[in-house]
């Protein structure tokens, strides 16, 4: 019926072709008679393809010196609600400039579109977007924020309440036993299967600091230190940290996504309207499964990365496996493996209760799992390595 | 165009038409003709493939073995400049709208015009609000986004955005499911007025017995495989137990009976 496009080139821009729309078989005609009686006279095709030509000339049609006016629309030979909508406009904009009723001939075959399009003229454009003046828009976005902070910083206090409260009945009533199964799963898919990719980056991390550690101490002839180095630096900080933050990437992301498209899934709701509830359930597993699990996984962690620092020690500087073993038991004791687990249990806390938290403030749409589960694994990171500075503040403190 | 001349102009032929997914045979040589000007609606029970139909038309679906014809161009088989051709001149409905979620319903609306013609931003917001009035959604409508929607709404809205390039071949993908009955009905009016207004063709897969004999010029009915169509009256008469069940159920007299 019609050719429908015809690729053209953007004007300012030689490379993109942008393919426009071409649906006029005729082409668009439009003649403005100027003086006292204004006559404007449309044919052709007015189709959408047409409009933004049109639509420009019309904008800037001028009916000063005008007593009367007359749109004759009668030779267009086809019209869609785009070219109905700029007849339209154009008569009211005339009508507006003052002239008494001006006429707007149209083919009668035509007239029921018309009818339809004239019933939506009242409208006029809205605005696509919100906008307003800029001081407006920043003051409005940043009381949006400031608001959505304290709101949030409000839900979590609850949620901490809410916690503890859910924990402490969970202890203090046997028969309110924890589901175990549930344990035993998120056991296996927080710990079990996060072993091959945490053993492999801590082993590469044990390579690079050996391999640093053994280029600047050279120099000072103090290689042997290179273990000592390894061995505080893996056990107190790496291993954890480490740990901690494949955890939050795996797992802390997949409970706000699980409990996220609960909701989505109207699952929250059912639970809820069976008075199941939903901490012990659904928050309570989750946690003390991370709880469980982490100190194992920072454990793993430091063997495999001071196994990687032996490699590198043993091929750069040529250290035998006892010779490294005596020298990392002069370097750490004990107390200088357990600074890095006791923080374990913490992270784990954190990564799984933001992880929960931000999974059951998901909305009931499809967006927003998506978008907190982004939050809730940069959050859990952020919040690690907060605790872990923390930390070290407190064990100075303590000389430990 | 006169009506004689419309009924001889096919806008989509559907020829042995097979649709199987693994074992499962959908659709078994199907043939549909779609006129011009005409509401043809789709009717079939649950896993009669009234979906797949759909989608193998505007080819989301690539059909197994048959040609699909829509304005004379067997769009499985066709160039990507063939296909658009024929995409722009089409609009489609999904059930639930499936507006783009990061952005307001005027800018929905939008995205087609942004994309093929050359309209001054001014234009396109006049635009977007007249095809929000002819949906019959409220002007304040244009600046929100779909998630602030009630479903009814948010259909309408993807009618809106459906109508954006004025097209002439509408597709509608149960369109009243998920309303209540008043809002369904003011959905069939409205898909009635738009189609004598804007002298679209409608193809139109629905559930639902009332928007059926509200809006439907013919009936096409999907059994298992096959495939009756005719008006509702001759539809009636026909002996297959799927189609007297259908429209003589308790729900299906009532619709019938009102009119």
């Amino acid at each position: 019926m019609f050719a429908i496009y015809a690729p053209i080139n953007t004007p300012g821009s030689g490379l993109t072709h942008k393919l426009l729309l071409t649906r006029a078989k005729v082409p668009a005609t439009l003649a403005i008679e100027h003086g006292p009686a204004l006559h404007v006279a449309a044919g052709g095709d007015w189709v959408i393809s047409e409009v933004a030509e049109l639509d420009v000339r019309l904008r800037d049609l001028s009916a000063a010196a005008a007593r009367s006016a007359t749109i004759d629309a009668r030779q267009i030979t086809h019209l869609d609600t785009a070219g109905s909508w700029l007849l339209l406009r154009t008569q009211r904009a005339l009508e507006q400039e003052g002239l008494p009723q001006p006429e707007l001939l149209v083919p009668p075959h035509y007239a029921d579109l018309i009818g339809k399009v004239r019933d939506g003229l009242d409208f006029g454009a809205a605005p696509s977007q919100r906008t307003g003046s800029w001081l407006h828009v920043l003051l409005d976005r940043v009381g949006c924020e400031t608001m959505r902070i304290l709101a949030q910083g409000y839900q979590i206090v609850g949620f901490l309440g809410q916690i503890s409260i859910e924990t402490t009945e969970a202890i203090l009533q046997p028969q309110r036993v924890l589901p175990w199964p549930a344990l035993a799963t998120q056991i296996e898919d927080c710990g079990l299967t996060a072993l091959p990719i945490l053993g492999l980056l801590a082993f590469l991390l044990g390579i690079v600091i050996a391999y640093q550690g053994a280029g600047q101490l050279k120099r000072f002839g103090a290689e042997i230190y290179t273990v000592n180095l390894l061995g505080v630096a893996v056990l107190r900080e790496i291993g954890g940290l480490i740990a901690a933050i494949i955890v939050a990437g795996r797992s802390g992301s997949a409970f706000t996504a699980q409990i996220g498209t609960m909701r989505v899934n109207d699952e929250i709701d059912a639970m809820q309207t069976m008075g199941l509830n939903l901490v012990e359930l659904l928050v309570l597993p989750r946690v003390l499964a991370l709880m469980i699990v982490l100190p194992l996984l920072t454990l793993y962690a430091d063997v495999m990365g001071l196994f990687g620092g032996y490699i590198m020690t043993y091929s750069d500087l040529g250290l035998t496996f006892p010779a490294f073993l005596t020298q990392l038991q002069s370097a750490v004791s004990l107390s200088t493996l357990m600074v890095g687990l006791i923080k374990a249990p913490v992270f784990a806390a954190i990564i799984g209760l933001v992880g929960c938290f931000e999974g059951l403030r998901v909305e009931r749409n499809a967006e927003s799992v998506g978008r907190l589960t982004t939050r809730s694994v940069v959050e859990s990171i952020f919040l690690v390595i907060v605790f872990d500075a923390g930390f070290s503040i407190l064990f100075s403190v303590l000389r430990f | 165009m006169t009506d004689a001349m419309t009924q001889r102009d096919v806008v989509v032929r559907i020829r042995g038409l097979v649709n199987a997914f693994a074992d499962n045979v959908v659709h078994d040589h199907l043939d549909l003709d779609l006129y011009r000007g005409e509401i043809l609606a789709v009717v079939g029970g649950s896993g009669t493939g009234k979906s797949v139909l759909l989608r193998s038309i505007v080819g989301l679906t690539t059909p197994k073995a048959g040609t699909i014809e829509v304005f004379g161009h067997n769009i499985a088989h066709a160039s990507a400049r063939t296909r658009l051709s024929a995409q722009l001149r089409w609009g489609v409905l999904f059930q639930d709208g499936a507006l783009f979620s990061a952005q307001t319903v005027a800018q929905n609306i939008q995205v087609p015009l942004r994309r093929y013609t050359s309209m001054s931003q001014q234009l396109m917001d006049e635009i977007a609000a007249l095809k929000i009035s002819l949906v019959g959604l409220p002007p304040e409508t244009a600046g929100k986004f779909p998630s602030e929607l009630s479903g009814g709404m948010r259909k309408r809205a993807g009618l809106a955005r459906a109508l954006a390039l004025d097209p002439e071949l509408l597709f509608l993908d149960e369109p009243t499911a998920g309303l209540d009955p008043i809002s369904a009905t003011h959905f069939d009016e409205l898909i009635l007025g738009l189609q004598k207004g804007l002298g679209l063709t409608v193809f139109l897969v629905t559930h639902d017995i009332d928007t059926l004999r509200a809006t439907s010029d013919r009936i096409a009915v999907l059994l298992n495989r096959s495939i009756r169509t005719g008006t509702i009256e001759s539809l009636i008469k026909d002996p297959n137990p799927w189609i007297q069940e259908y429209f003589s159920g308790v729900r299906g007299r009532a619709a019938l009976a009102e009119g």
